[in-house]
């Protein structure tokens, strides 16, 4: 008790010095807290990917060294996997998807917010209820329609889907951008004799940072999705990077070089593009071009 | 509003070269296969043609519901999925608002963080569920190290393996992952809050911590329930991750099952379990109905909750 007493007596600017250094500290510690946690496990991956399997187990936390280092795995994974035809493939649904939904949804969102029309707002509603209900929920549809048109294992099907699947967001988030486009403008154009779709050309490149916006956060989702590719196109032909990564991984587990090489190589690309577009990514959501 | 044209005399064909092109597609990979979907659960397989289906009214509903070899399977599912989604509106989210709250006091350190803690949130489910398998894996045994170092390597259990833990670490996992879109949520309407507002709460007395619960808190409203909504949704609809971890059986015994793996078992068929695509439907309209649920509660919510613009 008494030596309580006294230390609280004693301590007491202490303490106090304590609680405000942890004031001004404790957030930021707390941020290097969580910022370990998030990236320790693809530290921890990429490291390990460049060793020899001894190593792999003796010295996890290390970086590889002269005498740990191997590219064993990224060996393996180019003799029974074919990543660069998943890579192609990605590639091509990715950018696909994305140039037609960016096209077809600026065309929309023109129509329906720069147009007073009957049904205009039920359309938009329509586009708008596409947001809330995830697309998987009509996978037995889709399969049946992709079935009957004979779609599945190609690249198509996936491209069809993701356009659907990117839609909604794209429309709703371009509409809103398109209101702000001073109609002074929209209108000298049509005194000047320019067309509906002359109009529509021009006002394009005004909303270029919210196009910008939707193309990289409909990206994302798209190149990392399993289901679709999963349910439509598993062959081997047209698997996209995350199935091939996920069925070879499946395959291999046990050679933890390979399983390494095939990580890094899947975490690689995707992180070079973040690291180079995180500004602009930040920035558009931060602007409010993702607001609702 | 009152700028944009009236309709004019001649047809606006020019209206529908805008919105034919999306309406088409969305229509028809969307909306159609979703009715289509919706309607096959009042349908089965005719035993005799497989090509051909039978109405059977109700009765997919009733067996997922009250069969006795089904039913523990489908509430079981359904049990995890609120467990899957509960963690993650108690853990993810106001970890989230946490890290927001720190973010949004800016400096060029901050922003650093911001971009850090984002990465997880890039990466695909596939990467995240193969890393975490491995880290948690007693083979390489890198987790027991790391408890280790806290003297607390006694803890450590295969955790994937068991059937008591298995859902929580799978659930702690999305968390992690999934952090970065709540963080930046909360984020952007705090940042969006002008200055004024704090300073003068500072003014008359408030602490840090009342003025976030009082004056921040109540603004941010809306986000948060944006939020909930889109996690309550995201989870339902959640498969990926699980699938990549445990397989589409969700095991151990069926302890990680979760709405979209039992979907997928069902649809396509497992092991001994026949490919079932009429029941997979059914199962497809019980997300449809529970995340249909959420989205208008949501909704609702949003209505009567005042929305502020500075």
């Amino acid at each position: 008790m008494t030596a309580t007493e006294l230390n609280k007596k004693k301590g007491a600017s202490v303490s106090y010095r304590f609680i405000s250094w942890l004031r001004s500290a404790g957030p930021i510690l707390f941020l290097i807290f969580w910022s370990i946690i998030a990236l320790f496990p693809i530290y921890i991956i990429l490291v390990n990917a460049f060793k020899n399997r001894n190593a792999i187990f003796k010295y996890p936390f290390n970086f590889p060294n002269a005498e740990t280092f191997s590219l064993i795995g990224f060996q393996t994974v180019n003799k029974r996997a074919n990543f660069a035809r998943y890579f192609t493939n990605s590639i091509v649904v990715t950018v696909a998807a994305l140039a037609i939904t960016l096209l077809i949804a600026t065309m929309a969102s023109f129509a329906l917010s720069r147009y007073k029309f009957k049904g205009a707002t039920i359309l938009s509603l329509i586009f708008s209820i596409g947001i809330m209900i995830p697309i998987r929920l009509a996978t037995v549809g889709i399969l049946r329609l992709m079935v009957s048109w004979s779609l599945t294992n190609t690249l198509l099907s996936l491209i069809i889907v993701y356009i659907a699947q990117s839609l909604p967001m794209a429309i709703f988030i371009l509409s809103s951008f398109m209101k702000q486009i001073p109609q002074e403008l929209i209108d000298a154009a049509r005194v000047d004799g320019a067309s509906e779709y002359r109009i529509y050309w021009m006002i394009l490149p005004l909303i270029r940072p919210a196009l910008g916006a939707i193309g990289i956060f409909s990206m994302i989702p798209i190149w990392n999705d399993l289901w679709w590719p999963l349910i439509l196109a598993p062959s081997a032909e047209t698997a996209t990077v995350t199935l091939g990564a996920q069925q070879f991984l499946g395959q291999y587990m046990t050679d933890w070089n390979a399983v390494l090489a095939s990580l890094t190589m899947s975490i690689i690309p995707i992180l070079i593009f973040y690291l180079l577009f995180s500004k602009q990514m930040i920035k558009s959501i931060t602007s409010g071009a993702i607001k609702s | 509003m009152n700028a944009t044209r009236k309709i004019r005399k001649p047809f606006p064909w020019h209206l529908v070269v805008f919105i034919a092109p999306a309406l088409i597609i969305y229509v028809i990979v969307m909306v159609i296969p979703l009715l289509d979907s919706l309607t096959l659960s009042f349908f089965t397989e005719d035993p005799n043609n497989a090509r051909n289906t039978i109405f059977v009214g109700i009765q997919n509903y009733k067996y997922l519901f009250t069969d006795k070899y089904y039913a523990p399977i489908f509430w079981g599912a359904f049990k995890n999925n609120i467990v899957f989604f509960l963690i993650h509106m108690l853990v993810q989210n106001p970890i989230g608002l946490l890290l927001a709250s720190v973010l949004c006091k800016g400096g060029k350190i901050r922003n650093f963080f911001r971009t850090v803690l984002f990465i997880p949130t890039i990466l695909s489910f596939v990467l995240v569920g193969f890393v975490w398998k491995l880290i948690l894996s007693p083979v390489w045994g890198v987790s027991k190290t790391i408890l280790n170092i806290f003297g607390l390597g006694g803890l450590f259990r295969p955790w994937l393996g068991l059937e008591e833990t298995a859902l929580i670490t799978c659930s702690l996992i999305s968390v992690w992952q999934y952090i970065g879109t709540p963080m930046i949520l909360f984020y952007t309407a705090l940042i969006a809050i002008p200055d004024e507002l704090m300073e003068a709460a500072y003014v008359d007395g408030a602490n840090a911590w009342q003025i976030f619960w009082r004056v921040k808190f109540p603004l941010i409203l809306p986000t948060v329930g944006l939020v909930a909504m889109m996690t309550f949704v995201g989870n339902f609809n959640a498969f990926d991750l699980i699938y990549t971890m445990q397989g589409a059986l969700a095991g151990p015994n069926l302890s990680t099952d979760i709405m979209g793996t039992l979907f997928y078992r069902t649809f396509f068929g497992q092991q001994q379990q026949m490919p079932n695509q009429t029941l997979g439907a059914t199962i497809a309209a019980m997300q449809f109905i529970i995340i249909l649920i959420g989205v208008v509660i949501y909704m609702i919510w949003q209505k009567r909750t005042t929305t502020y613009e500075y």
